[in-house]
């Protein structure tokens, strides 16, 4: 069964939202939840979340960022087109507190992953506070979708919209008021970080969402390892949401440059220049 | 040619044979070898390393059965394939009749014909074997089986008249695949559920195409297809439906879905970058075809120097894969020495071959990083062979002061894999051993009336002629139980 483009949108300059027909997906999805997509033919399996899902129109939707040559792939479909495979729901739903308040933090296309989690937060009716960021203005995205589940903080690194400054920034000053029980941060690597060293002597509980390689997503292939205090945990089934305050970020970092150099000569390729196979 | 159109055939075995033949004959016939790719090229390639008989070895090789009263062969074979039936058929050069005879009791024949070890099934009780050399029965299948795959007529596999049963098959590796050939036979209506994108489960994930040629997988699923099995990749039983659902909506389960999970060794230094499992590595390789990158959109890193970690097939078609992707040095690490080895001795012989290099009694301790945290290096220590342990092979004890370091930048960690939890985690009622595998009575029937299972799940990391047999074994069994509904 392929799956159809319904509807594409740009949200900044380099991430995109295509929504899709996933109908059994649509109905069971739960907040954390990723699939497995697989564009066609010689595509690469790449996990993406699932960032919204319509029950009754039978779709999904995926916010995608163009990185490297798969995604570029995926962000060049059009309504009308189809994705041959996507697997899930994959991953563990995440640990929803059942009350209280609660903040979300989201930075980049994170901002779309921590955008079900706020959703189901609201669904349980914990109060959400989100802070979400970008580069500038025209990087923040799903500022609209999170205000109807709650406040927003929107900063941007150059204060063109919002507070000027980084999310943690704005998250340190609303922690300090000491009314959030739960914290659910995803975005790059080093914001989660950031994140989980902010809340940790605060001993406020901090959820994050880890995006390591992955083929599979079922288990079988052991490429999404992370540590997680000492333990090594398969992201795609024991996550991909761990205890920010156990996360090795360093290691995560890490091996998610194994593949840069591939990245760099598969987008060399994709744009022309590619030398291999030419002699 | 109408075989495969019955659940019994009964070929008429002629025995003129003996006539044309005395058994003195059939002695002073040598046994035939294999003809191999060169050695030197296929190290580079990936195409099939076996070339398979013509048909005058196959009628010569077939001569040297001595059509046994009490045939130790049938025995010795999972699936209890009738092989001085065929192979006699095929001595008399009656081929059609050689492959109908094979294919009644084997679904899979071109497969099982290049991965089974016949060296410890068929052919080790071979009454040849005991003063020389036992009857090529591989050689013998595979070349018979491909004759049959080449025929244009005949190749389809009819359907029984419907029961107006309905059957889910949890996984399309060996098991799966059997299991669903045997189900629609008997009139059932079968849906196969595939968590991949593609179906064959390890026989594409995991054997290299230099073992087994994908297209011959493809050929089977097409005729599984074609008899009206329904199959629906990139579903993930446990995720995008419990087995609570599927016993719902099905009135029997066969669980199928394979050991899984990667072990790994836990030493130091191994989250570096460089250290695959097994599964990745060859998931990779195999099912992406990573060796085609950037032509095929996923990487797999090209180790100069390799060194697999294991004494299986898995190891074996890990470090071939790594040499036919360019590395200059690939070495297997086993801690018991070669007589231990679990991996085919065709496999060993053939990686000898192609210039791989062996590091018997030597144990992993640690794996070095660069200062990225690249591989540098396994550092070892050497074994020596102590008293037997629970599985009867005498135990490895390290000797001291033995440390040194083989020089890699790539490690792939072979030592075996453990059940997924992922499917029996979403049905508790399940009964699984202590090891998280599905327990099963002879039946193949686990505690929930209607489910099933076999293969690898069951028996934890096996072959894939003992997935099929639990396989056709466990159609049988749910055939009598849905027919007592």
């Amino acid at each position: 069964m392929t799956h159809k483009v319904v509807a594409r949108a740009a949200l900044s300059p380099n991430v995109t939202r295509l929504v899709v027909e996933a109908p059994r997906l649509a109905q069971i999805r739960q907040p954390g939840q990723f699939v497995i997509v697989r564009k066609g033919e010689g595509s690469e399996r790449i996990p993406l979340t699932i960032a919204d899902a319509d029950p009754e129109a039978g779709t999904i939707t995926l916010v995608i960022q163009a990185v490297g040559r798969s995604t570029r792939e995926l962000v060049a479909l059009a309504p009308g087109d189809a994705i041959e495979d996507i697997a899930g729901p994959l991953g563990r739903p995440t640990d929803l507190i059942a009350s209280g308040r609660a903040l979300c933090i989201g930075g980049g296309v994170g901002t779309a992953v921590i955008h079900p989690i706020a959703q189901g937060l609201h669904r349980q009716g914990v109060s959400v506070l989100s802070i979400i960021g970008g580069r500038s203005r025209e990087w923040v995205i799903y500022e609209e979708e999170l205000r109807r589940l709650g406040e927003v903080i929107v900063c941007t690194d150059d204060g063109s919209y919002g507070r000027k400054g980084f999310v943690t920034e704005a998250a340190k000053e609303v922690l300090q008021q000491g009314s959030i029980q739960m914290v659910y941060a995803v975005g790059p690597v080093p914001m989660m970080r950031a994140v989980a060293e902010l809340t940790r002597p605060m001993g406020v509980p901090t959820i994050v969402s880890l995006n390591p390689v992955m083929v599979d997503g079922t288990g079988m292939c052991g490429g999404c390892r992370v540590a997680v205090g000492d333990q090594v945990k398969f992201a795609c089934v024991d996550g991909p949401e761990f205890d920010g305050h156990q996360v090795d970020f360093a290691l995560l970092m890490d091996r998610l440059s194994t593949y840069r150099d591939f990245e760099q000569e598969a987008n060399a390729c994709a744009e022309g220049t590619c030398r291999i196979g030419l002699g | 040619m109408p075989h495969r159109s019955g659940l019994i055939c009964h070929p008429r075995a002629c025995h003129h044979l003996r006539a044309m033949i005395t058994t003195k004959e059939r002695l002073q016939i040598a046994r035939q070898s294999m003809p191999e790719q060169d050695a030197s090229l296929r190290q580079r390639n990936f195409n099939e390393v076996n070339l398979g008989f013509s048909e005058k070895l196959a009628l010569l090789e077939a001569q040297r059965c001595l059509d046994c009263k009490d045939p130790k062969c049938v025995e010795g074979c999972p699936v209890m394939v009738n092989i001085p039936r065929f192979i006699t058929l095929l001595a008399e050069g009656n081929i059609a009749a050689a492959a109908q005879s094979l294919i009644c009791d084997n679904a899979l024949p071109s497969i099982t014909g290049r991965v089974c070890p016949q060296e410890t099934q068929c052919e080790e009780v071979c009454i040849r074997n005991k003063k020389g050399e036992p009857v090529a029965v591989g050689y013998l299948e595979r070349f018979v089986a491909d004759w049959a795959r080449s025929q244009t007529q005949g190749q389809a596999l009819q359907k029984g008249p419907s029961s107006g049963r309905k059957v889910a098959v949890v996984g399309s590796g060996p098991a799966g695949l059997t299991a669903a050939g045997e189900l629609v036979r008997y009139g059932h209506e079968v849906t196969i559920y595939e968590a991949l994108h593609k179906p064959g489960g390890v026989l594409v994930y995991g054997i290299p195409e230099f073992r087994l040629p994908k297209q011959i997988v493809k050929e089977e699923v097409a005729r599984l297809e074609q008899a009206g099995v329904r199959i629906e990749c990139n579903v993930v039983i446990g995720r995008t439906y419990t087995l609570p659902e599927l016993r719902q909506r099905f009135d029997a389960v066969f669980i199928a879905n394979g050991a899984g999970l990667p072990v790994f060794m836990d030493v130091p230094g191994e989250n570096l970058k460089g250290v695959y499992s097994a599964n990745e590595y060859l998931t990779r390789v195999n099912l992406m075809a990573a060796y085609q990158f950037p032509k095929a959109g996923t990487p797999v890193l090209r180790g100069r120097r390799v060194a697999v970690v294991g004494g299986g097939n898995v190891a074996m078609d890990a470090v071939r894969t790594a040499k036919r992707l360019g590395a200059e040095r690939a070495v297997i690490v086993y801690r018991r020495g070669k007589a231990e080895m679990p991996a085919r001795i065709e496999e060993v012989h053939h990686a000898e071959n192609e210039g791989i290099e062996f590091e018997f009694l030597v144990a992993p301790l640690e794996v070095l990083g660069d200062e990225k945290r690249w591989v540098r290096g396994l550092k070892c220590q050497r074994m020596q062979l102590g008293e037997p342990d629970a599985s009867g092979r005498r135990r490895p004890v390290p000797v001291a002061g033995s440390e040194f370091v083989i020089e890699c930048d790539t490690v792939v960690v072979a030592i075996g894999t453990r059940a997924n939890p992922l499917l029996t985690a979403t049905c508790p009622e399940l009964k699984l051993n202590k090891w998280g595998n599905i327990e099963v009575d002879e039946r193949g029937m686990t505690n929930l009336p209607g489910v099933f299972a076999g293969g690898d799940i069951v028996r934890g990391a096996a072959t894939v002629i003992l997935a099929m047999g639990d396989g056709k074994r466990a159609a049988k069994a749910m055939d009598e139980y849905l027919r007592a509904l």
